[in-house]
């Protein structure tokens, strides 16, 4: 069944205090529900990632995501916002994590929340998901096909990220990672490197990786999107939240 | 995929934004997931000035062998620009 929602526009203390942006999606006709900290591609805070947090509240779920350009480009569109953070270098990462814990925090304040957060992010989000797993208590984590888990970004990019494999024995929660067979970033080698770093670490993780679908096959706008695996990788994930923070 | 590859330099010169005419003072030029294009990924240039806000910007989002035809046609047209013409800038 779907639920009815509610969906608004809220600020949110985020890292190091600063009032940013973000969109709050929740039910309107259960009682406690888990919680999904929503983490926008680098494309930005855009229309379809919006859709997505209204699609886990539709299906009994809270979901919040910061706007994580509020800072450079508050009230721009997403794709300005987007171009004058890429000019500007990034989002650095110790101030995503900043942001995802200050939207996990608000999500388990919400008087409905039964206590339990999930991260979620595409592409860089799925990176940062991951790394947010790593540094903040989460009950559960879901990587989309993020890049540069297992490598640092190439030298001569003006972005200087890390990898983030190296913190897999901090990983605070199970991981679900969703992957396309024919992405090259990341390639199905750097999947299984990061697969073997969990299994070293000890950590719970269940990855999916689907023949014919590259990256980005959940963005519906795009031409990257298949149909038929993000369907099955939908079912997947609302199977992983139900065992994980509901 | 997000490439996170962006080359970025300093220019000087205007461009006709959302706003209208403004002095623009920068570019960055990526290949990566595009707005409106309709493809994976595209040639992504955007014509800014970061001192008057994420608005002041033009973009284009090219495909491969758009974005080369361009680069060809702007040296093109500046290799064939009568000597002369160019002097002024020749001190800048």
């Amino acid at each position: 069944m779907t639920h009815n929602l509610i969906a608004n526009t809220i600020s949110l203390s985020g890292h190091g205090g600063d009032e940013i942006e973000a969109y709050l999606a929740q039910p309107t006709d259960v009682g406690k529900v888990g919680s999904i900290v929503v983490i926008h591609h680098m494309p930005g805070y855009d229309e379809d990632t919006k859709e997505i947090c209204r699609r886990f509240a539709a299906h009994g779920y809270n979901a919040l995501m910061p706007n994580l350009y509020s800072r450079e480009a508050p009230g721009a569109s997403p794709d300005d916002a987007a171009a004058a953070v890429r000019a500007a270098g990034g989002v650095p990462d110790d101030r995503l994590v900043g942001d995802v814990d200050a939207a996990m925090q608000r999500l388990k304040s919400l008087p409905d929340s039964n206590g339990k957060v999930a991260s979620l992010g595409h592409c860089s989000g799925g990176r940062q998901s991951f790394l947010a797993g790593c540094r903040l208590p989460l009950d559960a984590v879901i990587d989309c096909y993020g890049a540069f888990v297992t490598l640092d970004t190439p030298a001569e990019l003006p972005f200087r990220f890390k990898a983030v494999v190296g913190e897999a024995p901090n990983l605070s929660a199970p991981l679900l990672g969703l992957f396309g067979a024919d992405d090259q970033n990341p390639t199905t080698e750097q999947v299984a490197d990061l697969d073997r770093a969990l299994n070293e670490a000890g950590k719970e993780h269940e990855f999916h990786t689907y023949e014919g679908a590259g990256h980005a096959f959940f963005w519906v706008s795009r031409p990257s999107y298949r149909p038929e695996t993000a369907k099955e990788a939908w079912a997947v994930i609302f199977d992983f939240l139900g065992r994980t923070i509901s | 995929m997000c490439t996170y590859q962006t080359e970025r330099i300093s220019l000087r010169g205007s461009a006709k934004a959302r706003q209208g005419w403004i002095k623009v003072t920068d570019a960055t030029v990526y290949f990566d997931h595009p707005v409106h294009f309709p493809a994976g990924h595209a040639l992504m240039i955007d014509v800014i000035n970061p001192s008057m806000g994420p608005e002041a910007r033009v973009a284009l989002e090219l495909d491969p062998a758009s974005a080369r035809a361009l680069a060809d046609a702007i040296i093109l047209t500046l290799d064939q620009a009568p000597a002369a013409l160019l002097a002024e800038f020749a001190a800048s």
